[in-house]
């Protein structure tokens, strides 16, 4: 089948609907859920989402990396759990040296990143020089990642660290109370912490800092080598050999690099939940990615895929999460919801193979 | 006439099969050699030697009469050699444009200071040689998934040639395509040789080889084991060196 198989498609109006399906999807929940639940359409509820969805959208940017290039990277989640413990753990030991709590927060969050590069080159390595599928590579290290949190951090989360962390990554550019006060950066510290919810707050800190990362990670795919590569990888791994790129090595990058934005994402979630956070079984983050990713139009064959759409599909599960609850509909319906839209995304992928 | 690219008895051995035995070829500036052979006759790995896909056991190969280490894609494609394979290995999910500079892409500053792939100009200058092979394709733009084979060949040779190939090695350039688009390709050959390029044709068409070809060479089971001008020959007597019984056609 081909775009031109179907009147509509060859219309602009049909391509672009069926190329940012998602988008439009997104839009109609959206509608619907304003309808349907009470102070769903706020932006209290807005930011709330996108607030919650930080850690989401690094991983579904990793995936998206990694599927784009014809592979699957099953480690982020734990990754991302692991680098949360290990940070916190170097977190208390440099506390307990007496280290000010601005060098604390930096040397630890520095460390674990460095750190986070090591589980996505042993991933890459093991999957270009010993042939070994991403999908079971990186499930081994799903397996690893997972245990050696559990191992540092005891079965427990890893509590006692800065006040300062939470306030940092829940921290808000604009805080007022409309007719008396407006302060930036913070609210003031005479402001009770019990009428915070009087207040408004605006933009929180997560926002620009996840926008910048993710149009930092788009411009590399769409507009540098590295990107026109990764594309060429999945496409065809024999165009991509013989045009003399180094597809070992650019393997490499791309799960060092996923397992680097998992790594951030762990940082964050410190920053978020003011705790080192061990990844749990049942939080699923390295399946709601590549849900995501494949929603947003990538193929897991490889080949397709962009950030923002990927960022897209991250939405459309958060708002379905959301829009659900509010509407006061039981939250087991959402996995129900989630299932049929990922076979939704892959059926309209194999019907329309010429969309990117 | 210099042999433009040589290669003097060369060995690669696959475990206890010796895939090409002690192979000598050469083949002139502006001139075709068909490679002919049954399956498993060893064309292929030869193509693959001299591409830098395999290397070889022993023996060696020359550029302009010296010798040059060929251990990599790119390090053939550095010696001005192009190979265009049978799967055309072209990135079906990237435009025309790409795929010509796949590997080798264009860079400009954006806003002085950022280095991005320059695709207005990678458009550009991927026209420009399409249209000096006269070759015509509706939107440059479009991903070589909705081409047409032919188009398809066409990509695949331009992006050979952009790269001043001394020497271009296609694998049965014509066998999935259909009669009129097979002429096209054949059109084409006889273009670039025009134009001076060194080229190896492996092909199972009789046809094709007495119609592009200047000399050819067979092998069979690793060997060499003729060489013919073509207008000296018959393609009785290459079918009779191809399957091995070279009384076949002699009377």
């Amino acid at each position: 089948m081909s775009d031109d198989s179907g009147g509509f498609l060859a219309t602009g109006l049909g391509r672009s609907l069926a190329n940012n399906w998602a988008a439009f999807f997104l839009l109609l929940m959206l509608v619907v859920f304003s309808m349907t639940g009470q102070n769903f359409l706020s932006i209290v509820n807005f930011q709330n989402v996108v607030h919650l969805q930080t850690v989401p959208l690094l991983l579904a940017a990793a995936e998206t990396f990694v599927i784009i290039s014809g592979g699957i990277d099953l480690s982020i989640g734990f990754v991302m759990g692991l680098v949360s413990v290990s940070a916190a753990r170097l977190m208390q030991a440099f506390l307990a040296s007496g280290l000010p709590v601005g060098w604390v927060i930096v040397l630890a969050s520095g460390i674990v990143l460095v750190g986070s590069l090591i589980p996505g080159l042993i991933n890459g390595i093991i999957i270009t020089r010993f042939k070994v599928p991403p999908f079971i590579a990186t499930m081994g290290m799903w397996g690893i990642a997972n245990g050696l949190a559990l191992k540092l951090c005891q079965g427990f989360p890893v509590a006692g660290l800065p006040d300062a962390l939470p306030e940092m990554g829940n921290g808000y550019f604009l805080y007022a109370l409309p007719g008396q006060f407006m302060s930036l950066f913070g609210k003031p510290s005479w402001f009770p912490d019990a009428r915070v919810r009087e207040l408004w707050r605006l933009i929180p800190f997560s926002l620009p800092f996840i926008l910048a990362i993710l149009a930092v990670l788009a411009f590399a795919l769409k507009r540098k080598r590295f990107g026109r590569h990764t594309y060429a990888i999945g496409g065809s791994m024999d165009a991509a050999v013989r045009s003399g790129i180094d597809v070992d090595r650019h393997v490499i990058k791309i799960y060092t690099l996923s397992s680097f934005l998992a790594g951030i994402a762990g940082v964050f979630n410190i920053f978020q939940t003011g705790i080192g956070n061990y990844t749990t079984f049942s939080a699923m983050y390295e399946l709601f990615a590549v849900a995501a990713v494949i929603i947003g139009g990538a193929s897991l064959s490889g080949g397709k895929g962009r950030v923002w759409s990927s960022a897209v599909g991250v939405l459309v599960l958060a708002f379905l999460e959301n829009g659900l609850a509010i509407s006061g509909v039981q939250p087991f319906y959402r996995y129900i919801a989630v299932g049929v839209l990922l076979v939704i995304a892959v059926v309209i992928d194999k019907l329309f193979p010429n969309l990117r | 006439m210099e042999y433009v690219l040589e290669t003097r008895d060369i060995v690669k051995r696959f475990g206890g099969l010796t895939a090409v035995d002690r192979v000598s070829i050469g083949v002139e500036a502006g001139e075709v050699l068909a490679l002919l052979g049954d399956n498993g006759a060893g064309k292929s790995t030869l193509i693959k030697l001299i591409s830098g896909v395999y290397r070889p056991d022993e023996g060696e190969i020359l550029m302009g009469g010296k010798t040059v280490r060929i251990e990599s894609p790119i390090d053939a494609l550095a010696a001005g050699i192009e190979t265009i394979y049978q799967d055309l290995a072209l990135a079906e999910n990237l435009d025309v444009g790409a795929n010509i500079f796949l590997g080798r892409e264009r860079m400009k500053r954006s806003l002085g200071v950022l280095k991005v792939l320059d695709d207005p100009s990678m458009a550009l200058e991927a026209q420009k040689v399409l249209d000096r092979l006269d070759i015509h394709i509706p939107s440059l733009k479009s991903t070589i998934k909705t081409l047409s084979g032919g188009q398809r060949q066409a990509v695949a040779i331009s992006r050979s040639i952009y790269w001043d190939a001394k020497v271009l090695i296609m694998d049965e350039p014509t066998a999935a395509l259909g009669i009129a688009e097979q002429r096209k390709v054949l059109n084409l050959v006889r273009t670039l040789k025009d134009q001076g390029i060194a080229i190896i044709i492996i092909s199972h068409q009789m046809y094709d080889v007495f119609e592009v070809a200047d000399r050819l060479a067979v092998m069979r089971r690793g060997v060499k084991v003729g060489e013919r001008v073509v207008k000296d020959t018959s393609p009785d007597e290459v079918v009779g060196l191809i399957v091995g019984s070279e009384t076949v056609g002699k009377h």
